[in-house]
């Protein structure tokens, strides 16, 4: 067993541990030792090749297909230098007020996140790609929702020279995208703190963690761990936990705080997901240029659904549709000619969904679709195809139905669809990506993890800074949200150091 | 360059697979009916994907998959009097359809992950990006204008 010790120790590099670790990096300066240890590994900039095999093992947890427990639902969530930010899109939104509202978490007002909110928007050079930019499976959302009089909105995106590679969510090529591991993660390494890749925290003690550095596997991508491959015990005056809302509350879990945060796990909610593809009769741009430019988020409160647009590669477009067979392929065969937008429903906290580990501590989520959560779903699948029809497409995938196509002249069956669905789990391909809850802000230990920023109730050493801290659906992207309460957290830290 | 995917199969691919390549095959065609027309280095690199995906999963997983296969193998001979293997295209097709449409949340799940893995091996080759017509690249609007 090696041995060190720092003064903080941060679990985790994405939208919070990078966050984090740069807001206390000036500590730095005054002596203070802080240790950032990430799972994943660190690429280099030419190992970022747009690959889909190549890259999802490279940048995601189990390739980005993680099941839930009932195996109805696939989590994408990224395990590398930077965490998820490696692989979102950008997007940079601001909390909704209403939500933060609806949270109720003392302490936590909705001023003070816009506030942090802003100064990362600003930090990580959040803009509007440039309409120029824009590509047609973007204009043509926009142009279908003007047709119906939606309310549709561009996306604040976190760019810096984007050519448009379209390949965000496999890590950008180019190095465009402002996640932390392009602008926090290395401006804490140049004020002195040190990140240890490939570094797995198997468990936290009074004031120490037990980790473990894995050696580069053969073939694979990243650089080595800085650190010599084996066990080590870090002791740590504060431990931050930013592992995000699947392995945070799994890591706490498996250190045996779940008797004393009763709460521990509980509240997991994921914006379960399912992608429309409509088919033009023309080529249309959609690989390339900015994958996701406008959303529609109008139905968010009343149908409890968001759509975005969405743009996938071949294998994950191919296991996004239901089916098999001719129907499937002749989708496939369209791909130059390929519209596609995603569905996220706004589901609720509810009782059975919540992340426990097994045997080994591996963490295992609990997730079942409540009939809000599917009526969201088939709601958000048939306004998706009206804006297929609306901006000119001439069929639509819809596998919410019980035949899986519908010609544009069928848009009459779409009403028929909404009323008799057939949503059957195991069926419609659903996944998620923002994964949020587990480790709950909220008033003590009978509601919550920790207390409005992110100190773990009644051990005043550890923190939580992630999505993990959500009491309930954002209902929108999370990452600003994320980095603002992470930014609170980190404040808590300095006071108290 | 093109952002193709530069995975090399696996050499072993005896591996996951190999007690039931046969069946597997068969399935693959039957979810992708273009997968018929591969070639021998067509099918190796779809099953060294296939392969590939599977090494680091659990040794459970694996045995689930394979007992799936072989029970969409012998399901059949209830019904048609031969195993999936000896049927026509369209009885295949009748058999997954029932599969991905029981009643039983396990066996659509299960017939979703072998879903899952057809679709990457045969979408996960570059040759299948170039048939479909998917031509993403890391130089984005500078490689189309």
């Amino acid at each position: 067993m090696n041995r060190c010790s720092y003064d903080v120790v941060i679990v985790g590099s994405g939208a919070g541990g990078g966050t984090v670790a740069q807001q206390l990096s000036s500590l730095c300066r005054q002596g203070a030792r802080i240790a950032v240890l990430e799972k994943g590994p660190r690429l280099r900039d030419e190992e970022f090749t747009g690959g889909e095999l190549e890259m999802a093992p490279a940048l995601y947890e189990e390739s980005g297909g993680f099941l839930t427990a009932e195996r109805t639902m696939t989590l994408a969530f990224g395990c590398a230098y930077g965490g998820s930010t490696a692989v979102y899109t950008g997007t940079s939104l601001l909390p909704p007020e209403r939500v933060l509202q609806r949270w109720k978490v003392p302490g936590l007002a909705f001023a003070d996140v816009e506030r942090r909110a802003r100064k990362f928007m600003a930090e990580n050079n959040v803009q509007f790609v440039e309409d120029r930019f824009i590509n047609d499976n973007n204009r043509l959302f926009r142009q279908g929702c003007e047709k119906l009089n939606y309310r549709v909105q561009q996306f604040p995106v976190n760019l810096r020279g984007c050519r448009g590679s379209s390949l965000c969510n496999l890590g950008c090529p180019n190095q465009a995208k402002q996640g932390t591991d392009r602008v926090q993660l290395p401006r804490a390494e140049r004020n002195g703190v040190e990140v240890i890749t490939r570094c797995e925290v198997l468990g936290i003690g009074e004031k120490k963690v037990r980790a473990r550095v894995s050696a580069k596997p053969g073939g694979g991508k990243g650089e080595p761990s800085p650190w010599q491959p084996g066990d080590y015990e870090i002791g740590a005056r504060i431990i931050v936990v930013c592992a995000g809302a699947v392995n945070t509350p799994a890591l706490l879990l498996r250190s045996g705080l779940g008797r004393q945060l009763p709460r521990l796990g509980h509240g997991f909610t994921c914006h379960p997901a399912i992608i429309m593809v409509g088919e033009h009769d023309r080529p249309i741009t959609n690989f390339v240029g900015h994958p996701k430019s406008f959303y529609l988020d109008q139905f968010a409160e009343s149908d409890r659904y968001l759509l975005e647009v969405c743009m996938y590669f071949p294998f994950i477009t191919a296991k996004a549709m239901a089916g098999f067979g001719a129907g499937h392929s002749s989708f496939m065969r369209a791909f130059p000619r390929l519209q596609m937008i995603l569905v996220l429903a706004c589901d609720d906290v509810g009782p059975h969904n919540r992340v426990t580990i097994d045997q080994h501590g591996r963490p295992v989520v609990h997730y079942r679709f409540t009939p809000e959560v599917v009526r969201a779903l088939v709601q958000g699948a048939v306004t998706s195809a009206r804006i297929f029809f609306a901006a000119g497409a001439a069929r639509a995938h819809m596998p919410v139905a019980r035949s899986l196509t519908i010609e544009a002249r069928d848009t009459a069956q779409l009403d028929d669809i909404e009323q008799h669905p057939d949503f059957r789990p195991g069926k419609v391909p659903v996944s998620a990506a923002h994964l949020q809850g587990g480790c709950a802000m909220g008033r003590g230990r009978e509601d919550s993890v920790t207390d409005s920023y992110g100190r773990v109730h009644g051990i005043p050493w550890l923190y939580v800074a992630d999505s993990s801290l959500f009491p309930a659906s954002l209902e929108i992207n999370p990452y600003l949200t994320i980095m603002a309460l992470a930014d609170r957290a980190a404040e808590a830290i300095r006071q108290q150091s | 360059m093109a952002a193709g995917n530069n995975v090399q199969p696996s050499r072993d691919a005896e591996t996951a697979l190999a007690a039931v390549r046969g069946i597997f095959r068969a399935f693959v065609t039957t979810i992708v009916p273009e997968a018929a027309s591969l070639d021998a280095k067509g099918w190796h690199e779809l099953e060294g994907l296939v392969n590939d995906m599977l090494r680091d999963r659990p040794a459970s997983l694996q045995r689930q998959l394979r007992l799936l296969l072989r029970a969409v193998e012998w399901l059949p001979v209830l019904r048609f009097g031969r195993p999936f293997t000896a049927l026509d295209a369209a009885q295949r097709t009748r058999v997954l359809s029932y599969l991905q449409n029981h009643r039983l949340q396990l066996i659509r799940t299960g017939f979703w992950g072998l879903r899952t893995l057809a679709f990457a091996g045969y979408y996960g080759r570059a040759e299948a990006a170039r048939e479909i017509g998917y031509a993403a690249n890391r130089r984005g609007w500078e490689a189309v204008r």
